[in-house]
This record gives C-alpha cells, structure tokens and sequence, in this order.
C-alpha cells in the first residue's frame, strides 16, 4: 500500500506554546483514517498547516505520493498536491443551486464569457451518479437537507482530484442527525475506494469505530497513539485522548449541594439544539454542562440569557418565574443573571474601546452627579477593581485590545462580577487564555461561590470541569445523559460519559 | 510598553494634525493673497455663513457613532427650511410655530427612519436613502419647484443679522449644539450607549443594552439637528429653496470622517467636526478669492472625503487585532 501522505516530525510553536512537537502521521492510499483528540489537541492546527494557513517550524518533513514537498506551503499549495478539504462550515452558497455550488471555483476565477450550463449539468450528474449520490443540479442548496450538503460538498472537493488524492474531512458530522450519517459514510468509503487517502477528523468515537480504518490520536500538539482501528477498543481510545488523570480536587457531594438553596431552577427548555433540559442550579455550586460539539450544551447559556431563541420552558430565579419565550439579554441582566461569552472579540469584550469603557459599562450610572458623569471617578474605581480582579497592566485607560487574552478574561469577570448577579454564566471561560490566567480566572469563580454566587460553566474542556465543578451535567443529543457528582467527577468519566464509550451505561449514580 | 508609547505619541500629531493643516493653509494664502484674504470680512463670512453645514455634521456623526448612516439629512434639511418658509409666508402662522412644526417633523422622519431599519432589519443606508429620495419628492411637491422667499425678519435678525464680535449669531448657535453634543457623546451613560452600539453591537446587546432603542434614538436626533440646520438655512437666506440640502451632503460627511481623525483620533466628534468644517471652507474660500472657479468645491470635499476615509482606515490598521 503506497502511501498518500506521510508527515515526519512537523512541530509549530504559537509565541512559545508548543502547538505541535514531533508528529508523525501516514495516511495510505484506499484508507479512511481518523484524527482524534481533545478541542486544543492540535487537529486543526495541523489540517492549517497542510492548508498553508499555519507556517510550520522548521524541521518537518512532508511526503506526497511519495515525494518530497518543501515547507511551509503557500495558500492554495495544497490543490497541485491533489489535497482537498471539506471542513464543518461547508462553504455551500445556499441560496445558489447545486450546480453552481459544484462549480463556484470555475465561476469565480474563469475567465472565459460562456458559462457551458449544459456540458457542466452533464459533469455534474455523471458525477453524482460515479460516487452514487443523489442530487438534483437545479435545487437550491438552501432546500437540500443538512447530509445532503454535506455530500454535494464532499462530491465538489473530491471532483477535479487526482485518484491518489488526500480528502479531509473535518468534523462533518457535527450537525446531521444521527440516521444520516450512514450516507455519508457511504459516500467517503467511495472515495477511498477509488484510490484516495481520506483523513477523518472527530470527536466522536461511534463514527470513528464504524467509519476508518485505522487511527491517530493526538494530545497536547503530540501523537499520543495510532494503530488499527478494529483491534482498538473505545475504552483505549479514550484513555488516549483524554490522557491521565491530575490531582484529585475535592467535590461536594450530592447530599451537600442538596442541602443548600436552588438558585435557578430551569424547567423543560427546548431551543437551539437542546431538545430538553430541566435542572437547578444551587447556591454557592460551580455546575459543568459539557458534551460534545452539537451536542446542545454550547447553547444553555446563550438560551438563557435571551441570546438566542428559546422555544419553551421557564427559568425560576429568585423565586420569580420567567418563561424563557420572552426573555432578552437586558431582562435576563436586570434579574440578576451575568453572561461571560465565549467568542470574546466578537460579544464579550470591545477591543477598539478602552478597559475603562468595557469595565464599566454596566455600572457607569452609579458615577452620574448633576448633569456629569464623574470620569476621573471611574478611571479610579476601575484601576481598584482591576488590582482585585489582577489585571496587567492595571491601566484602565489602555484599549483592551492591548491586553493579553487572559487579562481581557479577567476585565469581563469585573465587569460582571461588580453587578452582583445571582446567576453567572460562563462559556469557555479560559478559551485563548494563557495556563497563569487560567489559574486566576478559576479562583475568582471560587471565590464568587464563596459569597453564595450561582456558577453555569459551560465548557468542552473535560479536565478544567474536573478541577472547577462541583457537580456536571453531560448532553447527548440536546438532552441531558448524566450528572456527574462527588467523586464522579473526574476528567475520565466525564469524557466517557460525552464520548458516549458505552452506549447503554447509566447514568453515573449520585455518590 | 515601548509600542504602546509609540503609539501615544503618533496620536498626539494626529490630533493636531488637522488644526495644524488649517494653519498652515490660512498663512498660504494670507502670503498668496494678503489684501483680500486676511480681512475680518473674510473670516466673519466663512464663520457665519457656514453655520448651517456645521449643524448639518454634527446630525450626521450621532448615527455614525453608532454605527449607522443617514443619508436623509440633506433632504430634512431641505424639507425644514421649506416648511418654515411655507406656513411661515403662505399661511401666516407665527414664525416660532413654524420652526416647532418643521423640529417636530425631524423628529418623526427620524422615528420612522429608526422604527423601519430595527423593525424590518435593513441597512440604515438603505432606509435614510429612500426616506431621504422620499422627502425630496414632498418637498418639490408643497413648493412646486418654486424658491419661496419673505420669511420672517425675527428669524433673519436672529439667525444672520445679529453678530457678536462681528459675526452672526448662528454661529455662536452652532458652536452651542458643538458643546451641548460633545456633553452628550462624553459625560453622559446615553452617549456612551452610542459608542458601545457602534463599536461593539454584539457585546452592548449581550451587556444589557437596547441596542434597537439606541440606534432608533439616534437617527431621531440626527433628524432633528437637521432641521435645526433647515432652521437656520431659513433664517440665513431668508427663504428656502427645493434643492439646497442636496448639495451639503457630501461636504457633511466629509467633514464627518475628516473631523474623524482629529482630536479624538478614530472617533466621530463635534469639536474634530467643527475644525474640519472650518478648514474645509477656509481651503475653499481661500482658492475662489484667488479666482478659481467654482468646481473647486467639488474637488475639495470630494477628495477631502476620500483622503479622510482613507486615514481612518489606516488608522484602524494600526489597532492590533485579536485572535483570542
């Protein structure tokens, strides 16, 4: 068997964080091979870096059907090499039909006046029929059904590649329903048996075993593991990926967390891709939602706080009953409830703006006398929250852009924290921040608790649940599968539980 | 901390950077042209005369603060200006009734230009372009395509007549609304709503704030302070005419986004918005009394747009930007 890539000792280095170090990785022709790890692991750090997007540090080697490919490639490089990606986003034009969507690289960068609508409708169905899919050139791709936008974006990338090509396949299943997938599958298997190496990029493990051939795991930018998949039980895989166990960090139990105050109690939410969830959040608890990605917990937050759509259920804070329906972001903060997004440049912080304007924007009518709101006051109280939260440099004037991505975190935990909500709401809260940050931002959460604070942390970080969360709740498919308690709640069961290892475990009985 | 300190420096020449250029083009053409150019005449003129443009910029830079446009200035404006005129010569009210109707019907343009682009989700662009096509069409309807002409006395004596220190007094007016907007934008929670709107409209929702309300809030008062400038159009010609607001709309955004990149570097506000007002006139007033013609006034506010676009985008290049 020859193989199509073959990849020895690639390392990258992000400003002194070892993304990357020693990664050997072959992928053979006719092979379906899976790419495991953890978000962070280094995947898709390596699928960059194969795209051009990552310039590698020197020293690796990269082989293509045999020969020798210099590093780092240039953008686009990796088409001449017969590479192709499908990635989780698609990149369909959907209000375009499937055969301009087949052709948009020929449209967008031909140059010649005739556009062969009916030479390209005969390629194109030849093509559907050759890989057996189903698709009508004409419909618009906003009508097709989720597998088949993944399919005809599969079909597209595989269409001009040369037999002995390399398709990358990164996380396409994320948003199919589970009957789905098959067709998918069916569809990759295709390709391979054409010739083509086709790497498979997923968390999940039940696709992983039914899917590929053989397997690479990879953990903290290093190849931590690879073999064949049948001779691999899911147990082993895990253990893999999710490494060994750290320090034990001491939980409340269940009758503990039982004994104190419900906060906020959410009952039957339906909306985004929860499909049900009902549970309480207690007083002076850390409670973990975490699965996998698409698996409805990412939304909790956001539902909740009236970012996103809810469809039904009510939230009970305080005492006081809020139906979910009617709920926006300004309701939600006036009743007490605090969100600390994820997507920091984007809703959590203004970068273009200074730490003052960011940290202050919610308590900024306390500093209102007469007709004047009191700046120097505010520059002052900022400079005091910002030692409490230690923020550096502790300059309220600097534009948050300046800061590192652990002090801006800190900056959004003062700003939320000074309102005193009841409820705080995190979402990957230690995304993009350096390993001392992390630390900090872990204690503030404690420390908020201390004072009776209510924490959802949302997180697909199994170990930081682990060490932070007194008590996690897992989701399967927009539903809640477990709660983990006390001792349960280690960094392997909780990924056992997400991975779904066994799918007919129990759900982790309350210790 | 090298770089930030750099980057401090750098800002301080481009805060004066416009009101230095501006000095420097009075003394060019005070050496080119002493015994016309340098006249307190000269200046008394630009000061009073351009009055109306000023407001008109400050209506434009609220929305653009918060990150929307509004193209139907001009078209208030106009609109303003001709209510004033009509009901004020036409049907004989009181002059102050006159200018209440025309501020109340910046007021609701404004509303509907708001309620429009949050209810249905549209571009501010797009809404205030067709608002403002819209009320060009009323305008040349109640007048007939006619200049009507006669206003008031009352208001011409208050608005042009009138001077302090030898200019008119609707430039005080103007230099008041800098003040009262720079208040606004600076010390109050309700201007820095404005800001968060439009630097971060995602994270002012999630903080809790009416991103909608602030946005409608806005175009209302961008509305307004276009008829107040129609107000004082009224008042300095004595008349209004179906198409005046047209042409000052693009000398207002090009000393929106050239006052953009003074004082406050990459930030709309009302006294960087004054200076590059002025200096646009003074490049203007300066090059017609030297003879040339008047086409010189679309090449200038043409290309000052251009050049100050082009600025506040470089500028914003120099922010560095995350990737978290």
């Amino acid at each position: 068997m020859s193989a199509v890539l073959q990849i020895s000792n690639l390392a990258k280095t992000f400003g002194g964080v070892k993304a990357l170090q020693g990664v050997d990785l072959t992928v053979n022709a006719g092979e379906i091979h899976g790419l495991l790890g953890q978000n962070g692991s280094g995947k898709s750090t390596l699928i960059k870096v194969l795209a051009g997007f990552h310039e590698p540090d020197a020293g690796g080697r990269l082989m293509v059907n045999g020969s020798e490919v210099r590093l780092p490639l240039a953008p686009g490089d990796y088409k001449a090499l017969g590479m192709r990606f499908v990635h989780q986003d698609l990149g369909l034009i959907s209000s375009l039909s499937v055969l301009e969507n087949l052709f948009l690289d020929e449209i967008s960068t031909g140059n010649s006046a005739g556009i062969r609508w009916r030479s390209w409708r005969r390629t194109a169905n030849e093509l559907f029929r050759k890989y057996k899919v189903e698709l009508d050139p004409s419909a618009a791709v906003s009508t097709l059904r989720p597998v088949e936008r993944a399919l005809l974006a599969i079909v597209r990338a595989v269409s001009g590649a040369p037999r002995n090509g390399l398709l990358v396949l990164d996380e396409p299943t994320v948003f199919l329903p589970q009957d789905d997938t098959e067709m998918l599958f069916d569809l990759t298997r295709n390709v391979a048996a054409g010739g083509a190496g086709v790497l498979f990029v997923s968390h999940d493990l039940e696709e992983v075993k039914r899917l590929t051939n053989r397997f690479t795991v990879f953990r903290d930018g290093r190849v931590v593991g690879n073999g064949a998949t049948e001779q691999t039980s899911r147990e082993e895989l895990v253990k893999l990926i999710v490494g060994h166990e750290l320090e034990a960090v001491s939980h409340r139990s269940a009758a503990q967390i039982a004994a104190t105050k419900p906060v906020a109690v959410i009952d039957g939410l339906k909306g985004g891709l929860v499909a049900e969830a009902s549970f309480a959040v207690h007083e002076g608890e850390i409670l973990g939602v975490t699965g996998l990605s698409g698996s409805g917990f990412e939304d909790l937050p956001y539902i909740l706080f009236g970012a996103a759509k809810a469809e039904t259920g009510t939230l009970t804070l305080n005492g006081s009953v809020m139906r979910l329906r009617g709920q926006n972001p300004t309701s939600a903060f006036r009743s007490g409830m605090a969100l600390v997004p994820a997507d920091r440049p984007r809703d959590g912080a203004i970068l273009s703006l200074s730490v003052l304007d960011n940290v202050s924007m919610q308590t900024m009518d306390q500093f209102q006398k007469g007709p004047f709101l009191r700046r120097s006051r505010m520059r002052e109280e900022a400079r005091k929250v910002l030692s409490a939260f230690q923020v550096r440099p502790n300059d309220p004037t600097l534009p948050c852009s300046s800061l590192s991505g652990g002090n801006q975190q800190k900056v959004l935990m003062a700003k939320w924290l000074q309102t005193r909500p009841s409820l705080l709401m995190v979402h990957e809260p230690t995304q993009g921040v350096d390993v001392g940050a992390r630390e900090e931002i872990f204690s503030v959460l404690r420390s908020a608790t201390a004072e009776g604070m209510a924490v959802l942390c949302a997180s697909s970080d199994h170990e930081q649940l682990a060490l932070i969360c007194d008590r996690v709740l897992v989701f399967r498919q927009g539903r809640i599968v477990a709660e983990l308690t006390g001792t349960h709640v280690n960094k392997e069961e909780i990924s056992e539980q997400s991975y779904a290892v066994d799918q007919e475990a129990q759900p982790a009985e309350a210790s | 901390m090298t770089l930030l300190k750099g980057g401090g420096r750098l800002s301080l020449v481009q805060r004066i950077a416009l009101p230095g250029a501006w000095l420097l083009l009075i003394i060019g053409f005070g050496i080119a042209n002493p015994h016309v150019f340098l006249t307190p005449a000269t200046f008394q003129t630009m000061f009073g005369s351009q009055a109306v443009l000023l407001v008109l910029t400050l209506a434009l830079i609220v929305p653009l603060t918060a990150g929307d446009y509004d193209l139907s200035v001009g078209a208030v404006l106009t609109l303003s200006a001709m209510m004033i005129a009509i009901l004020n010569v036409q049907y004989g009210w009181p002059i102050w009734a006159a200018i209440l109707a025309a501020l109340a019907m910046g007021l609701l343009v404004g509303f509907l230009n708001g309620i429009i682009m949050v209810f249905f989700g549209i571009e501010s662009l797009i809404v205030t372009l067709g608002m403002g096509t819209l009320l060009g069409g009323i305008t040349l309807w109640v007048s007939n395509s006619a200049t009507i002409s006669g206003i008031s006395h009352t208001l011409v004596d208050w608005v042009i007549v009138k001077r302090f220190g030898g200019i008119s007094l609707a430039f005080f007016y103007a230099i008041g609304l800098c003040a009262l907007l720079w208040w606004i934008m600076e010390y109050t929670s309700i201007g820095r709503r404005l800001l968060f709107v439009g630097r971060g409209r995602n994270v002012s929702k999630l903080s809790g704030v009416r991103v909608g309300r602030v946005r409608v809030g806005a175009l209302m008062g961008s509305s307004t302070l276009a008829a107040v400038a129609g107000v004082l159009y009224a008042g300095t010609s004595g008349g209004a005419d179906p198409t005046s607001g047209t042409n000052l709309l693009l000398p207002a955004f090009a000393a929106a986004f050239l006052g953009a990149t003074s004082i406050m570097p990459g930030r709309f506000n009302p006294w960087g918005t004054a200076i590059a007002v002025y200096f646009l006139v003074t490049g203007i007033t300066g090059l017609q009394l030297m003879g040339i013609q008047s086409y010189v006034q679309q090449l200038f506010y043409g290309g000052a747009l251009l050049v100050a676009v082009a600025l506040s985008q470089l500028s914003r290049r120099r922010v560095p930007l995350d990737n978290g």
